[in-house]
């Protein structure tokens, strides 16, 4: 394989791929951030004003500023950045001379969007034929809806993601954190890993099309797309419970937050029920049928349970159950799960030092390989900091020439 | 040709996580090799199904093939019965991994190594194998025996903790096997990449992917604003930080149902024309506030947003998710009906983009699953096959491609080494 671009780290799976990267917000840039863990040489290109995940924020202390938004530097670490203006034909030209040199080319700026390259990808597969071309938008490329316009909250609503969350009485949620792009991202990397594996054999590149609805209608439908069809249920909002399961499946209050329980098996059931004590209303019949107890009548269920819970703190509870094998837990903050100590145990969290900011956190490595490891080995790039490096070093323009492009307002 | 019709997967994994990344795999055309055995039944295969009425025999009839969220996780697979507690059982599979690229599991830690069938032993047989490991909470740690459903995963990964209202009412559950998905997604990732790794070096390894840790890698903007300010962010509803309107609106419903349409406007521009849009939907003269100048900018539509929301949801309940969706996607703003399932499966451009592919099962007939997530132009995989009836492919695994005889194959089942 090839030496990695960046010096002592040991290589990753993807070692010696190049990705350039023309995307902004989450789903794009997720995908090249993925396989820039795994190893790939990724070059993020932004129009001249910069990824919109630059103002998304959070920010430290809640001051705006481009290079400081925590959204942007968390989707972006492990890239280099360019700035280029992809809407003449100078700028158009020069992506296309990136594109010629990059063995994968992720596209996620839809084609109703005023950034969108508008790149013919045959063309460019024509150019370079071992090229995988990843095109990222929120329908597709083919059917009626391929030219809406669409943001997250769109993508999780059509993508079936909204209409279950939340309380029947209140507006339908979407995902936090725009999961459902995330979603998207990381099924477009895996896509795109999977056609690097066919080129392998075929030597060939190809086009690989990513609808960022369907991900989610696809991924998780694999329970209510049975039930609508045999039972004809068409969905509906189950607030703090499980739709489908037994009794208790749910999410209640502790006394300092709260908890999750799931107990599928009898087993687990009856232990749960030792721990509450002697209650008489579990002899009531009423009370044996599980499925019942989820579905026909919940709230009046949850409230026979749901003392022994506001009793107790979130730790407590844990305590007992763990001790009696009852799968129930609490539902972690965020800054408990950063302080968890057993993901500390394990080296889950990356700290590293951020110029201008002091030291910043990183979610770890979701996957350990021990022979080619996830890697976090660079900050993300601050507007245009490669220009020289990619745009000289690996295009062969000359400091002239660049020059001409910077006061043409291309780069 | 199939992205990877090359490789051959072992598959021992049961319930949802484990069986939807070898899916993923098999789809792409993988021959993925799903191992069971009556001894114990995958979780999926279990209980009444909701297809048909056939009581007879229970779990022990034919319930065990009636379970269509088992179909869905696991078409495009063989099936195998081979029982990992007898001697003879583990030996077949021993044999089997010799001819394996990927052994793909949800064993909680420890398991394989009792059963003797651990990456070292696998490595023995086969050099450059390829174990990718799906533990809930990692191998190791204080919480790698904690016993982990979706949800379970869902609360401890953080996530659960932000989904939710924007006046701080707690949800938690999302509605479907999110953790599940998201882990399946990284073990058929792991397997993807630990397969490119081998092409180039001919090393193979053992990739360890916790579910959990998967789920919260997804959470760095939480944790950033945890780094840099301290904030641990809690619930927030429909709220965008940059955006205003930016919410679900409710519609008139059909006979049935209420109907929900998310609408969301990015910038000033878009703004404008959502007025337009709304002007143009009939009603003239009753959205006057479609010319408030109070609401021109995007800081003070946002500071303003629960009164807009307001004005908003009494124009869209004169109209349906789908009316609104398409009045506003003429004039370039982004809006799209709440589906539902019902939605999405009778919906023309899901329809045209064959997101809901039809397979015929030999005991259920038709059915319809969900397709895949991608498309590869040149190496589109399918779905080309129904999920395996208990040990269907056991003579065509175990006798054709291991060479097993027939005489053999019998006394193994008589000893319910097959079983």
């Amino acid at each position: 394989m090839s030496s990695d671009p960046v010096a002592g780290v040991t290589p990753g799976p993807l070692d010696g791929i190049r990705v350039v990267e023309y995307g902004g917000d989450v789903s794009g840039p997720f995908c090249g951030r993925t396989l820039a863990d795994l190893g790939a040489d990724v070059v993020k290109v932004e129009p001249l004003d910069g990824d919109p995940a630059r103002h998304h924020g959070p920010f430290p202390g809640d001051r705006p500023d481009g290079e400081h938004s925590g959204l942007y530097l968390f989707l972006n670490a492990n890239k280099l950045g360019v700035t280029l203006d992809v809407t003449g034909a100078c700028g158009r030209q020069v992506l296309k001379q990136l594109v010629a040199q990059a063995d994968v080319f992720i596209d996620s700026y839809p084609s109703s969007s005023p950034t969108a390259p508008g790149l013919d990808y045959a063309a460019l597969i024509d150019d370079n034929p071992g090229l995988i071309v990843t095109s990222l938008s929120p329908f597709g490329l083919t059917g009626p809806y391929r030219d809406y316009a669409c943001y997250d909250i769109n993508v999780s609503a059509a993508g079936g993601m909204s209409y279950g969350t939340g309380f029947p009485d209140r507006e339908p949620l979407s995902l936090p954190l725009r999961q459902s792009s995330y979603l998207a991202g990381f099924a477009a990397a895996l896509a795109s890993a999977m056609a690097l594996l066919a080129r392998g054999e075929t030597g060939k590149g190809q086009v690989v099309e990513v609808s960022e609805t369907e991900v989610s209608a696809v991924l998780l439908n694999g329970y209510h797309l049975p039930t609508y069809i045999y039972k004809g249920v068409p969905g509906r909002r189950w607030g703090n419970r499980m739709s489908l399961g037994l009794f208790p499946n749910c999410v209640l209050p502790a006394s300092d937050g709260h908890i999750c329980i799931d107990t599928p098996q009898l087993e687990q059931y009856q232990r749960f029920l030792q721990l509450l004590g002697d209650q008489p209303w579990s002899e009531n019949p009423r009370y044996r049928n599980r499925r019942a107890m989820t579905e026909e009548y919940p709230e009046e269920s949850e409230a026979l349970i749901a003392p022994w819970f506001r009793e107790r703190t979130k730790a407590d509870i844990f305590e007992l159950c763990r001790q009696n094998r009852v799968p129930c837990v609490p539902v972690k903050t965020i800054d408990e799960v950063v302080n968890e100590p057993h993901l500390r145990q394990r080296g889950y969290w990356q700290e590293r030092q951020q110029p201008g900011i002091g030291e910043l956190t990183y979610p770890g490595p979701p996957y350990r390989f021990p022979r080619s490891p996830w890697r976090l080995a660079r900050p993300a790039p601050r507007l245009g900091q490669h220009n020289g490096e990619v745009y000289c070093g690996r295009l062969g323009f000359s400091p002239g020439e660049l020059t001409r492009l910077h006061q043409a307002g291309v780069v | 040709m199939q992205a990877l019709g090359r490789f051959r997967v072992l598959d021992f994994g049961t319930a949802w996580a484990a069986p939807m990344a070898s899916q993923l795999l098999a789809d792409m055309g993988a021959e993925v090799v799903k191992v069971e055995s009556r001894v114990r039944l995958d979780g999926l295969r279990l209980g009444r199904p909701i297809v048909g009425d056939d009581v007879a025999g229970g779990d022990r009839g034919r319930w065990p093939e009636l379970q269509p969220v088992f179909h869905g996780l696991n078409r495009n697979k063989l099936g195998i019965t081979v029982n990992l507690k007898h001697a003879d059982g583990v030996e077949l599979i021993k044999r089997l991994a010799g001819q394996t690229d990927v052994v793909i599991h949800n064993y909680s830690p420890g398991v394989l190594e009792r059963l003797g069938l651990d990456y070292d032993a696998l490595r023995a047989v086969r050099p450059d194998i390829i174990v990718v490991g799906m533990p809930a909470a990692g191998e190791t740690g204080p919480l790698s025996n904690v016993i982990a459903y979706a949800p379970i995963i869902l609360a401890l990964s953080g996530l659960m903790s932000m989904v939710g209202y924007e006046d701080g009412t707690l949800v938690g559950e999302l509605q479907s096997a999110w953790s599940d998905a998201v882990a399946g997604l990284h073990a058929a990732m792991a397997a993807v990449s630990a397969l490119r790794h081998r092409d180039a070096t001919g090393q193979g390894q053992h990739v360890e992917v916790a579910q959990w840790e998967a789920t919260t890698s997804w959470l760095g903007e939480a944790v950033m604003d945890w780094a840099m300010n301290a904030r641990a962010q809690g619930t927030t509803g429909n709220v965008d930080p940059g955006m205003a309107p930016h919410n679900c609106y409710p519609c008139r419903g059909g006979e049935a149902k209420e109907g929900w349409v998310s609408i969301a406007v990015g910038s000033d521009e878009e703004w404008r024309r959502f007025c337009r849009a709304v002007e143009s939907g009939g009603g003239r003269g009753r959205n006057r506030w479609t010319r408030d100048p109070r609401y021109a900018d995007g800081f003070r539509r946002w500071r303003r947003r629960a009164e807009l929301d307001d004005h908003i949801r009494r124009w869209t309940r004169r109209f349906e998710p789908m009316e609104v969706t398409q009045l506003l996607q003429r004039f370039g703003v982004a809006a799209m009906p709440v589906m539902t399932i019902e939605d999405q499966f009778l919906d023309p451009h899901f329809r045209q983009r064959e997101v809901w592919p039809e397979v015929e099962h030999p005991m259920v007939g038709i059915e319809w699953l969900y397709g895949l997530a991608w498309r590869l132009h040149e190496t589109p995989g399918s779905v080309r096959r129904h999920a395996p009836l208990l040990g269907e492919h056991n003579r065509q695994v175990l006798g054709e491609l291991l060479g097993v005889s027939e005489s053999d194959l019998q006394r193994f089942e008589r000893a319910e080494a097959v079983y």
